[in-house]
């Protein structure tokens, strides 16, 4: 969950990414950040996010981001 | 011969009264609709005195917005589009150097308006297309009217910091549609997902064409430029057959894969802009749609959208570029070297327009005007403008034109054009900032900035996001010591680039 704040933290120094739950809603995070999130996480979690998952539930929070890479890497 | 853009919607209202014209996911606004509001709209500004200026249209991005242009063209003034979506500070700019006398509104902006210290007078939509139209009164405006007389004003990057208006003119967007239509074959049955916010100069082709066509525009919601499953199923529903899209609202689509579980079934034009397009990128699309029609297209917003075109026509490998081909009837580029002279063939050269579709230039700016709308250099026997586009290009072998690079700091990142001198120019006015510099890793297509100051990079974004639109915003924000400088005391950019390009190696 670190690893994931952190890139977060790095798209957005100023935005509180463990409470927030409207990074969507919100247009907190912008398509960029999508593609750039999907790339990190493959990289640093070793997990593709297929385009069935690249849907608003899944990115509205840190927390169900996170929830979603776990899924992933238990199904591999 | 047209000379005014409102009788493409005259032609069409007779033919097709009763068709949805602009849509999105809730609302439509038919051809007739559209007619009768923005007569009346015309009819109601022009009795207040509103003619011949700049009139704000300051709502969301929706159909009846687009009904509230004809209406401000209607009587006889030219539109301004601004959006809630554009930060604060760069409206506040806007209105400085527009300083207009009348704002259009619906219920929403109403209310957000107040915060921008317009004290002008505000119409709102509702209630003014409620005005009867006073045919005797629009067909005089019409007579008074001069095909060069401006449509509507867009604003894009300047890199002093301060937007550019520029005014767009009834001839130049005839000229432009009347072109792009031929290229792209646009019909009664095209239907366009148009992905461009309207304040921007690249929804033109869908207005105007739709208009005088009698097709269909779909608003496509800008979240879904996120999600790109969802927007090939929106695609599909909407049986949507023609885009005009940036490029990485393609490649968001075709990297993630989703060809391979849905594709556009109804989509057969499919036209990309602003950027280069990555072959790979590409050839998964050309795959995905074997029969489709693929058109690079290429124009600043100072030649009021497109002026050069290639219909893709042969395969091209990883290592090649898409050329932009060539110009489009009635406009003509002009490669010029460092001395003003036409370059050999096959040599760079600044790409130069020369055509009807040049636009006035910048709003209440004469002087940043004539820097780049300039007498051609290969004339001296009459006055003759070109528009000098800071864009280096060069002929292929096979006698396409190719974009090269750009002459300046001027960037596309994301479908946008981006002055870093812009990004600059905001960062170094905020309070505790020192000096700053922004470098463009185009590998990884970031914009890096760095700076020297007592803020935090926290501190610095949330300033920033006030101040410029979200896709001018840094993604990589840092604090230094000192900024590194040349030999010659200035910025050393190069250093900087280098820097980035290291640090996304190490990643």
């Amino acid at each position: 969950m670190n690893t994931l704040l952190r890139m977060l933290k790095g798209l957005h120094p100023d935005v509180d990414f463990e409470t927030c739950e409207t990074l969507i809603d919100d247009k907190i995070l912008d398509s960029f950040d999508i593609i750039t999130l999907v790339a990190d996480i493959n990289s640093e979690f070793d997990v593709t996010i297929p385009a069935e998952e690249i849907i608003p539930e899944n990115f509205n929070s840190a927390r169900a981001l996170y929830a979603l890479i776990e899924r992933l890497s238990n199904e591999d | 011969m047209y000379r005014n853009i409102l009788e493409y919607l005259e032609q069409t209202v007779r033919r097709v009264p009763d068709k949805a014209a602009y849509a999105d996911e809730r609302t439509s606004i038919t051809f007739r609709e559209v007619y009768d509001q923005s007569r009346a709209i015309g009819t109601y500004l022009y009795k207040q005195g509103i003619y011949k200026q700049p009139v704000v249209v300051f709502m969301k991005r929706q159909p009846k917005t687009i009904a509230a242009f004809f209406g401000v063209v209607y009587g006889g003034s030219f539109y301004v589009p601004i959006d809630e979506e554009m930060p604060h500070f760069r409206v506040e700019l806007i209105f400085n150097n527009l300083d207009p006398r009348a704002v259009i509104c619906d219920q929403d902006s109403l209310d957000s308006l107040a915060q921008y210290g317009y004290r002008g007078i505000v119409y709102l939509y509702d209630d003014i297309i409620k005005t009867e139209a006073d045919d005797a009164l629009l067909s005089d405006i019409r007579d008074r009217a001069i095909d060069t007389d401006p449509v509507y004003i867009v604003y894009t990057s300047g890199s002093t910091g301060i937007p550019k208006g520029i005014v767009g003119s009834h001839r130049a967007v005839i000229d432009y549609i009347e072109s792009l239509s031929e290229v792209l074959e646009f019909s009664e049955d095209t239907i366009f997902g148009s992905q461009s916010p309207l304040y921007f100069d690249a929804c033109l082709r869908e207005i105007f064409g739709t208009a005088k066509f009698g097709a269909q525009t779909y608003l496509i919601p800008r979240s879904l430029f996120m999600f790109p499953l969802k927007l090939v199923e929106f695609l599909n529903e909407y049986k949507i057959n023609t885009i005009c899209w940036v490029v990485p609202a393609l490649t968001m689509i075709s990297s993630f894969k989703v060809l391979d579980k849905v594709v556009p079934q109804y989509l057969h034009t499919i036209a990309f802009v602003s950027e280069v397009f990555p072959i790979k990128q590409f050839n998964i699309w050309r795959k995905a749609l074997p029969n489709a029609r693929f058109v690079n297209l290429y124009g600043p917003t100072e030649a009021t959208g497109i002026c050069c075109y290639y219909k893709v026509d042969r395969d091209f490998a990883e290592n090649e570029v898409l050329p932009i081909g060539r110009p489009l009837r009635n406009t003509e580029i002009i490669l010029l070297d460092e001395n003003n002279r036409i370059p050999p063939r096959g040599e760079l050269g600044e790409i130069c327009i020369r055509g009807t579709c040049l636009t006035h230039g910048y709003y209440n700016d004469m002087e940043r005007t004539r820097e780049v709308f300039v007498q051609n250099p290969l004339n001296d026997k009459y006055p003759e403008l070109i528009y000098r586009t800071g864009d280096l290009g060069r002929i292929n072998e096979r006698g396409e034109l190719i974009f090269v690079s750009r002459k300046d700091f001027q960037i596309k990142h994301m479908g946008h054009r981006i002055e870093l001198g812009e990004i600059e120019a905001n960062v170094n006015l905020i309070e505790g900032v020192h000096s700053a510099c922004c470098v463009y890793d185009r590998e990884s297509a970031m914009i890096a900035l760095y700076y020297v100051g007592e803020l935090s990079p926290g501190d610095v974004a949330a300033i920033l996001k006030q101040k410029l639109p979200r896709y001018m915003m840094p993604n990589i924000i840092e604090a230094l010591d000192r900024m590194p400088l040349t030999t010659n005391g200035k910025i050393d950019r190069a250093y900087l680039k280098e820097y980035t390009e290291n640090k996304r190696k190490r990643r």
